[in-house]
């Protein structure tokens, strides 16, 4: 290995980038077409564009995701959210006398994203001012939220027929899907506010130590408050999205089993599940893997629940590539040579399914 | 250990602390039998009563190993997909012809297999059970599509006699068979945890893994026994639930995990492990078939209250827990 490729290979991007190129390079071989992309009127057309377009709610679920791991904590609750927020604004939408009305479409929105950031700062008061356990406190929102969401459609899909709301999942904007602005719109505002002030650093101090943040003059209670809030506010507009794709609201179906593809999405990122750092280019990344796999598994006419098998796969090799005692067993192994940065990804493979 | 404190007060007043919850949860569900006593005629039937067993059989088997799980502080997600995984694989070989007794051997063997692996992952390469269970989780349930997109029926003469066979007086009430596998397991559950040296390893993990590990017990072997058993207790509930269904369909038992969970809370353990009881569960699954049951008599309420009154109560215990300061982190 030359000296000049190991820095690169250190760095931790270079795995999930990697393996992004990898699949991309694996199904441009399966499928030639796949990369192509192609205009039509006046829109950009192509697989590459519709992954980006598909991973925008996953992308925004995860940016959140990735500021309350950095706490330390962890947030069930946002599967939940998106469907109680895409319920609201749905039902608000279908109530309304003209569904095309610009004014009814935002007043549903801005009701939505109200009562997401309720439940977000009741998800930050039961941790950070009750003191329970943020996988719980959160469990309590992901079970009683599901239920909340069919509460508010009445247990049916509400269909609605609105053009300005339809354009959050599927409008376009300078030819690229308006999804994809969406998404990169809160990732430089997440990032303006944590890599161009100190609250990143403050968010990872708490998440370092909570207690010796206080000590040092850090609201610790408040910076974990927040974080949940801001959880609470990325799954709303997530949740918007996910219902506008398909111009319905099912509180069962919107947006399930996303908390998890979410931590997914933040762990393979690079951001620790114990907190105290977090990497927002990473979660991205994560969310892009995460669309391109199972893009990949669909358009290998596989089903989308056995697309959970290549998640698996995939959650427990890049697990423990992260882990500390995994590297140590595997550099014991090969003492002698020069330690890699992380082992190969066949080994894994081959955890999962002895 | 603080958790045996004792509160303060005229001594006989004092109670150990640990038994707040789950006298709570008993007070809880005589609460709530009193009221559907008393609003439905019909409510006071013991039928009723062993319906509840009936319908909820397999969640208490599932809830025993999460007890076991919850009490070392760990957490077992898997255990939904691996019930929908056990009923598919039996669907599955049932169909393709398998004698039953193999195809039972089989089934029980997935479960405590994924368990015992995930249970290596976590204590070897000491990832978060959270993770690895969740992996777990995304498996079971990719190989259950991956064995059929649809459900599978299951006409095999053992399973349709297991279901059908009605136990107590000819006309009378009556329980099924699953009812009592299910008290088999409780029973070996309470057993194990109380009184024997596994047990006593589960309660001192779940108190201090560190002082456990300096008393020289091995924690190691233990977590590892814990999620084997969760496996293994969701391979049973897979089991009864295919003796319940007469099927195997992939999408069965989503969201199973959290019920287990939010049973095992309601039922006095405390989450970051070392207290409760597998009375206590049994205790929880009863509130959630109870709470069901109340719903199915209103007619007027639909099922997704369910759901809301499950996070409601689930709440209100934690908060217990926490008001009462049963070592909590």
């Amino acid at each position: 290995m030359s000296e000049r490729i190991k820095p690169l290979l250190g760095h931790r991007l270079f795995w999930p980038i990697a393996v992004l190129v990898v699949m991309l390079a694996a199904n441009t071989i399966y499928r030639p077409g796949f990369l192509s992309i192609e205009m039509n009127n006046g829109h950009l057309y192509g697989t590459p564009i519709d992954i980006l377009r598909l991973s925008a709610p996953l992308i925004l679920v995860a940016l959140g995701m990735t500021l309350v791991i950095s706490t330390g904590g962890i947030d069930l609750s946002v599967g939940s959210i998106c469907a109680i927020s895409g319920a609201i604004a749905c039902l608000h939408i279908s109530e309304a006398a003209d569904q095309n009305s610009f004014v009814t479409v935002s007043t549903a929105l801005a009701m939505a994203l109200g009562v997401a950031l309720v439940l977000g700062a009741w998800n930050g008061v039961l941790v950070s001012v009750i003191g329970i356990q943020p996988i719980i406190a959160t469990l309590i929102l992901m079970v009683a939220g599901r239920g909340l969401a069919q509460l508010i459609t009445e247990g049916q899909i509400i269909t609605i027929n609105s053009g300005p709301y339809r354009a959050i999942g599927l409008g376009h904007f300078l030819t690229l899907p308006l999804a994809i602005f969406i998404a990169l719109g809160a990732a430089l505002l997440v990032a303006a506010f944590t890599r161009r002030t100190a609250l990143g650093m403050i968010i990872e101090s708490v998440g370092g130590n909570r207690e010796a943040s206080r000590l040092a003059g850090i609201r610790s209670g408040r910076i974990v408050f927040l974080v949940y809030v801001a959880s609470a506010a990325c799954a709303a507009i997530a949740g918007f999205m996910m219902t506008a794709n398909v111009s319905s609201a099912d509180g069962n179906a919107a947006g399930l089993w996303v908390e998890l593809d979410a931590i997914l999405a933040v762990v393979i990122g690079g951001t620790a599940l114990a907190g105290g750092r977090f990497y927002l280019s990473g979660t991205i990344l994560g969310a892009l893997i995460i669309q391109t796999l199972t893009t990949t598994v669909y358009a290998m006419n596989i089903s989308p629940q056995t697309a959970l098998l290549f998640k698996a796969v995939v959650v427990i090799a890049v697990c423990l590539i992260q882990a500390p005692a995994f590297r140590a067993k595997f550099n014991r192994r090969k003492r002698g040579t020069p330690p890699p940065p992380a082992s190969s990804p066949q080994r894994q493979k081959e955890e999962v399914t002895a | 250990m603080s958790s045996t404190s004792l509160t303060t007060g005229p001594s006989w007043a004092r109670l150990p602390r640990r038994h707040v919850p789950v006298l709570a949860t008993l007070a809880l569900l005589l609460v709530m039998y009193a009221i559907g006593v008393s609003q439905y005629r019909a409510f006071s039937n013991v039928q009723v009563i062993f319906n509840v067993f009936i319908d909820n059989g397999f969640l208490l088997v599932v809830a025993v190993g999460m007890t076991f799980v919850i009490l070392t502080g760990g957490i077992d997600l898997s255990v939904g997909s691996v019930v929908a995984m056990t009923a598919m694989v039996s669907a599955w070989l049932l169909q393709a012809g398998l004698p039953a007794l193999l195809v039972l051997v089989i089934a029980l063997l997935i479960g405590p297999t994924l368990g015992f692996l995930m249970g290596c992952a976590i204590h070897f390469f000491d990832i978060q059970p959270f993770i690895v269970t969740l992996a777990g989780m995304f498996f079971a349930r990719g190989m259950c599509t991956f064995i059929s997109d649809s459900s599978i029926r299951i006409t095999d003469g053992f399973w349709t006699t297991m279901a059908q066979h009605r136990i107590g007086n000819p006309g009378g009430n009556f329980v099924s068979v699953s009812v009592l596998i299910a008290f088999a397991v409780v029973l070996v559950g309470a057993y194990v945890l109380a009184y024997t040296r596994l047990g006593r390893n589960v309660y001192a993990i779940g108190g201090n893994p560190q002082s456990a590990l300096l008393m020289g017990l091995p924690v190691g072997r233990t977590r590892i026994a814990v999620y084997t058993i969760s496996g293994l207790c969701s391979a049973i509930g897979g089991i009864l639930l295919s003796f319940y269904t007469l099927s195997g369909a992939p999408l069965i038992g989503i969201g199973m995990e959290l019920d287990v969970i939010a049973a095992v809370v309601i039922g006095g353990t405390v989450l970051t492990g070392g207290s409760g009881y597998v009375f206590g569960t049994v205790l929880g699954v009863l509130v959630l078939g109870v709470i069901q049951t109340l719903i199915t008599f209103d007619g007027s309420l639909n099922s997704w209250w369910t759901k809301i009154v499950i996070g409601g109560l689930l709440f209100a215990f934690i908060l217990l827990q926490r008001l009462i300061g049963i070592r909590y982190k």
